[in-house]
């Protein structure tokens, strides 16, 4: 399958690969997984004082179009608040890097990944609050 | 005439809608058919009586191969029971599952890098059998007591572990490809 340039960019040179400590409070982690292609993700995002993400790292195990919707995302989320990270969908994914139909779903995954490491972090949030 | 388009599989090999088959039966029920619906025997046979003849053939074909693994077997049973496994938009799954899933794809990745790519590849093989067989144990249990949820849990996990094996297998083809070279 012919994969957009903007793929490729992101699958051989991936943005922000690696991991945080998933222990640290201001660090929230989502993991999620594709039955369908076997795909899985992690996605930290680390908050700073001011409420904005600071800093982002992924983990995909895919195909190169959850690959590069990950990398992309951590781009993304950097320097947003939650808010605004929480208004990024699957769409503004898959438009940037003009996936095909039948690789929507990587983008999903992605969207939901975000989704899942900000509930991580809330809870964490509420946690220490409490 | 013995294809009946509104049975579902199951009930097309006269096999109770169940997980566990008996593969026997299975076989010699499609065999059976097969021999039924061989175009030898519509050779003087009306347009209508073809078109129908072939079309049964091709839905015996489908059924057969849908319940001769057991994965596509518990999906469909999943699916005859109005559960639906969503493996393109349901990404929720158990973090302790992805983790060790992470594991077994780093396992895979570093394989062919290793001093016995082979017996690195079988070691995750047998992990990957033993998810599998847990997987099928468990999802018997869960259909039988009519768990739906859980035997949907089940399936979307099991599907991890079939992708990884055909994974690992290809990987073998080509390790065994370049050193044929």
């Amino acid at each position: 399958m012919a994969y957009s340039d903007k793929v490729l960019d992101h699958y051989e040179n991936p943005r922000n690969v690696g991991v945080l400590d998933k222990d640290d409070p201001s660090v929230g982690t989502g993991m999620v997984g594709a039955p369908a292609c076997g795909d899985v993700m992690r996605l930290q995002i680390k908050v700073g004082d001011d409420g904005r993400i600071e800093d982002a790292k992924f983990k995909t195990y895919g195909c190169g179009s959850a690959i590069a919707s990950s990398s992309l995302v951590t781009e993304m989320v950097k320097g947003k608040t939650l808010e605004e990270v929480e208004a990024i969908k699957n769409k503004d994914i898959s438009e940037e890097l003009a996936l095909p139909p039948v690789k929507i779903h990587c983008s999903v995954l992605a969207e939901d990944a975000i989704a899942a490491a900000i509930a991580d972090l809330k809870s964490k949030q509420t946690a220490k609050a409490s | 005439m013995s294809v009946d388009f509104s049975n579902n599989h199951f009930e097309l090999f006269d096999l109770p809608v169940a997980f566990n088959v008996d593969d026997a039966k299975l076989t010699e029920r499609f065999q059976s058919l097969q021999r039924e619906l061989h175009p030898d025997r519509f050779a003087s046979a009306t347009a209508t009586e073809k078109r129908w003849s072939m079309q049964a053939a091709s839905l015996v074909n489908e059924a057969y191969q849908n319940l001769s693994k057991a994965l596509s077997r518990a999906t469909y049973l999943l699916g005859i029971n109005g559960i639906s496994v969503d493996e393109e938009t349901d990404t929720q799954m158990d973090p302790m599952f992805l983790m060790q899933q992470m594991e077994l794809r780093e396992a895979i990745g570093d394989a062919p890098e290793a001093a016995d790519p082979f017996s690195a590849l079988d070691k995750v093989r047998l992990e990957l059998n033993a998810g599998i067989e847990s997987c099928s144990e468990r999802f018997s249990a869960s259909a039988d007591s009519k768990d739906w949820p859980t035997a949907r849990t089940v399936v979307r996990e099991w599907q991890f572990f079939d992708k990884l094996k055909r994974e690992v297998k290809s990987i073998e083809a080509r390790l065994d490809a370049s050193l044929d070279e």
